[in-house]
């Protein structure tokens, strides 16, 4: 065999083994992606980091040597030109060795095991503090409700939290619940992802530490459009957050000069599936997300599109525009009456 | 039984019949060679499509909200392109392997039961046709027909009649019921055989590692696949008779099916990962011309894998909620199963060490094995910490996790293998300068794809979805992923080419040109139908080296 493949070989491992390290290292340093998990702004997302780093440290050095090792003996062992030919002196094993390396994985696993466990225990075992808020999250094909039943709050893919700190402390506690597939609540920046299985609830918390927004989206396959399941989380400063709520538990706005959008959407189908509550509709729990304050939301259908007047009309006139697969149907307006309907949507502040 | 001894066996004479009685003779055989040869070409055959399907994904995740595919289609993608490489991919290669060599391995004639052989390989071929059918049938008599597109470990209830309507989800689970069949036949055979009809002075202790990992293998496969065989029974029951195992909507469990799911998910991955192991230790040593290191530790650790492995499930349900001392639990066993792993590879790299290593094709798989197992092993430890897995889970992470062991290690080692064993299978070699394209198109588009792969996964994209926002800082990785699926179809075409022109033109193998020291290497390339003409007696794990060496026997040291 030619010592020039070995070579090669090598090399290749060698740079494809540099890149990678140095890539992730950008990756991970860099503010680069808003969905990064190694810029954590929460807990629990800190703490599950910084086992992350430590993990993978060991992990690292375990395959800096392993690899040493691997090259040293393609170099040191190959076939010499010139070989005589004759077999090298037949080695059948040596105890020692195998328990020497026995003995050292027991013991990185039992470190890596422990350091596991204590953050297992301090995320999953947390109980809610005083002051904490409560929100009960609801996973549907696909988008996200979410109620505050302290509160008295109902609103749909944007989850408003308040920041937390040691003035105000305020970590939020999400009862997770699915109405239908399994779906997965993952905001990188804020915690590690769980599950919302029917007929099997879960919970998880927040306690973040930044103002903000943060970006998710559902990390379980719940059907075709599971991609488009996109997840936002606002982290307001207590005042932005009390008045928030506040806006959000008053009725809608009845405005005349747009009651024929009104009638539109109340004498099609729109209303067996989507509640605005005004002086005549109470909250209700329904199909698709809450309209009652439909214009205090950045996005429609579930982060897919910008809440602007044309992107409206476009998913209202076909769903599947925006969103193929999406379970809302096209109701075969006219026009002018989507025309009318967006002038009423508009007014729901 | 010697180098010698080929003249025992009568010239084997080029005997052509009409081209109608040789198909006959192959679907009709109970050969044990014959049956292998099939599983395998089936396998490569399914890989091709897998391969496709992963194509279509790919070109759709070039960029940000491309519209190559629709949602519909890349579902369906995902979900038969990764039923199709675990079970009509990796399960007929390592049972086609397996089914050629064991009875070779211990002398015997053939398998322990030909004619269970014979049903267990057509029921699998049989099951993917039954999976492919769906893209005719699936929506039934009612709708044009649609593949399964309920993900391959088909969380409840999304196949529930509510949620999966017409009859692509019951392709699906049929195709498993009927390969799973054929997945047990084998592995009792696999076991029935070493157990019974092993040639004289072959006790458990002096079989091959090959023969001793195929064991495990067999066992593991009869423990997994049946709940898995349950589970699908189950859901049909569901389905079609009223039950309400997995219907959430009548007070059923979706946590019970991902138990089902994953008590057989996870020691299938062993089941495929075994016969790696397997032809690893067969090459590494013949190529690095030394015993292999450890013997007696290294079928400790693989009984140990095959234990432990039984006890990781529930590492793939991290954020499921479980209970903290569950996730404990899981935690510990899933990292301890790196402990027999890890001394497997010190001992290939012990059986290296002092060697003189000669780089051949097979050996060239076996380092890309060595290097991308250790980094899937490594890669496989992070996400055992349950805490660093709840953002890895269902993320590109861990994608290119598996993908790194089921590609990276697997295939790697099952491609060693077939420039291996190729010439014993045909008498013919494989060419040297197409393999080494083949290495090197495929080493180059694997890590490119792969290892790219995994940091999308720690900047937050989820699996399985079939577009993506901009400005997430996935687009570039995503198109780097993407560029590497070329170089691996230059490389997976390369082989097939290389498998035709070698089976034609190859250069004439010999019985033995690899030098080695198992009893395969005893009997012409290829072996008569009945192997062996005398019954072999063996002293050592070397016979071969025994002949060879009779000054330095190896039996005077174990």
């Amino acid at each position: 065999m030619s010592s020039t493949s070995t070579k090669w070989l090598v090399c290749g491992i060698v740079n494809l083994t540099v890149c990678l390290v140095a890539d992730s290292c950008a990756a991970a340093s860099a503010q680069s992606s808003p969905t990064n998990i190694f810029a954590p702004a929460s807990e629990p997302a800190h703490s599950v980091v910084g086992l992350s780093l430590f993990v993978l440290a060991v992990c690292a050095a375990i395959f800096f040597v392993v690899f040493s090792l691997l090259v040293y003996c393609l170099f040191k062992f190959r076939r010499k030109p010139g070989d005589d030919g004759r077999e090298p002196p037949q080695i059948y094993g040596s105890n020692p060795i195998e328990l020497a390396w026995t003995v050292m994985p027991v013991l990185i696993v039992i470190v890596l095991f422990l350091a596991s466990v204590r953050v297992i225990k301090a995320v999953q075992d947390a109980e809610p503090p005083p002051g904490a808020v409560e929100v009960t999250a609801i996973a549907h094909q696909f988008w996200w409700e979410f109620r505050y039943p302290t509160i008295g709050v109902v609103t749909a893919n944007e989850l408003h939290v308040p920041v937390t700190n040691s003035s105000s402390p305020a970590s939020t506690f999400i009862r997770l619940l699915s109405a239908d597939t399994d779906h997965s609540f993952w905001v990188p920046r804020l915690a590690g992802k769980t599950d919302l299985i029917p007929n099997h609830p879960n919970r998880m918390w927040i306690a973040p530490s930044e103002t903000g927004v943060y970006l998710g989206q559902c990390a379980q396959y719940c059907g075709t459009q599971h991609a488009k399941m996109l997840l936002r989380v606002y982290v307001d400063s207590p005042e932005q957050f009390r008045e928030w709520s506040e806006r959000q538990t008053r009725p809608a706005d009845v405005n005349p000069a747009v009651s024929e959008g009104r009638h539109i959407f109340e004498m099609n189908a729109c209303v067996n599936c989507h509640t605005v509550a005004d002086t005549t509709n109470p909250r209700d729990s329904k199909f698709g997300p809450d309209l009652t304050h439909l214009m205090s939301r950045d996005t429609i259908a579930a982060g897919a599109a910008p809440n602007t007047p044309e992107n409206l009309r476009r998913w209202i006139e076909n769903p599947d525009s925006l969103k193929p697969g999406s379970l809302m149907p096209a109701m075969g307006l006219a026009p002018h009456e989507i025309e009318a309907l967006v002038a009423y949507l508009e007014t729901l502040r | 039984m010697a180098t010698d001894s080929i003249a025992l066996y009568p010239t084997q004479t080029n005997s052509r019949r009409p081209l109608v009685d040789q198909l006959h003779a192959w679907i009709t055989t109970v050969d044990h060679k014959r049956l292998g040869i099939l599983y395998v070409l089936y396998g490569l055959l399914m890989f091709g499509v897998g391969g496709t399907e992963a194509t279509v994904m790919r070109l759709q995740l070039l960029r940000p909200h491309n519209d190559f595919v629709s949602p519909q289609v890349f579902n369906r993608m995902f979900t038969m392109h990764g039923t199709t490489m675990i079970f009509f991919v990796a399960m007929p290669l390592v049972f086609g392997f397996a089914n050629y060599l064991v009875p070779l391995m211990i002398g015997a004639r053939d398998m322990a039961f030909p004619r269970l052989n014979a049903f267990s390989f057509w029921m699998t071929a049989f099951g993917g046709l039954l999976l492919y059918f769906s893209f005719l049938g699936g929506g039934g008599l009612y709708g044009a027909g649609s593949a399964p597109d309920v993900g391959w470990f088909a969380y409840a209830p999304l196949t529930s009649q509510t949620f999966s309507v017409g009859h692509s989800t019951d392709f699906w689970t049929l195709a498993l019921l009927v390969s799973g069949v054929g997945s047990v036949g084998t592995a009792i055979n696999i076991i029935a055989s070493i157990l019974c009809t092993r040639c004289p002075g072959m006790t458990l202790g002096k079989m091959p590692l090959f023969v001793w990992l195929s064991f495990v293998m067999g066992g593991l496969v009869i423990l997994a696949v049946s709940p898995l065989t349950a589970a699908q029974a189950m859901l049909l029951i569901d389905r079609y008779l009223g039950g309400h195992f997995f219907d959430t909507q009548a007070g059923g469990s979706a946590a019970i099916w991902m138990h089902f799911f994953w008590i057989f998910g996870h020691p299938e991955v062993y089941v495929l990962v075994l016969p790696a192991f397997a032809i690893v230790s067969e090459v590494v040593p013949v190529f690095s011309r030394k015993a292999i290191f450890g013997y007696p530790v290294m079928v400790a650790a693989t009984i140990a894998i095959g234990f432990i492995g039984m006890s990781v499930w529930a590492h793939h349900m991290f954020t499921i909620g479980m209970s903290s001392n569950a996730n404990t639990f899981f935690v510990l066993s899933t990292m301890a199963i790196a402990v027999p792993t890890g001394i497997k590879i010190f001992n290939w790299l012990g059986t290296m060490w002092g060697g003189k290593i000669e780089l051949k094709i097979p050996m060239l798989f076996c380092i890309g094995f060595l290097f991308q197992f250790l980094i899937a092993g490594l890669t496989g430890v992070m996400q055992a910490a349950a805490p660093f897995d709840w953002h890895l889970s269902n993320s590109y992470f861990v994608v290119a996790h598996f993908h790194y062991v089921i590609v990276g290690a697997i295939l790697f080692a099952i491609f060693g293998g077939v420039y291996y064993w190729f010439p014993k299978v045909t008498g013919k070699l494989l060419s040297e300068a197409i393999g080494r394209v083949h290495f090197w198109m495929f080493f180059i588009g694997f890590h490119l794809t792969f290892d790219f792969m995994h940091i999308p996964g720690l900047l937050g994209m989820p699996r399985r979805i079939y577009t993506y926002e901009p400005g997430r800082g996935w687009d570039t990785w995503n198109l780097i992923v993407t560029v590497g699926v070329f170089f691996q179809a230059v490389g997976a075409l390369a082989f097939a080419f290389n498998l035709l022109w070698s089976y034609f033109f190859g250069e004439k193998a010999g019985s033995d040109p690899w030098d080695a020291w198992t009893l395969e290497w005893s009997v012409p390339s290829p072996p008569p139908a009945y192997n062996f003409a005398v019954v072999p007696e063996v002293r050592s794990r070397r016979p071969l080296w025994d002949v060879k060496h009779p000054e330095d026997p190896d039996w005077k040291y174990e």
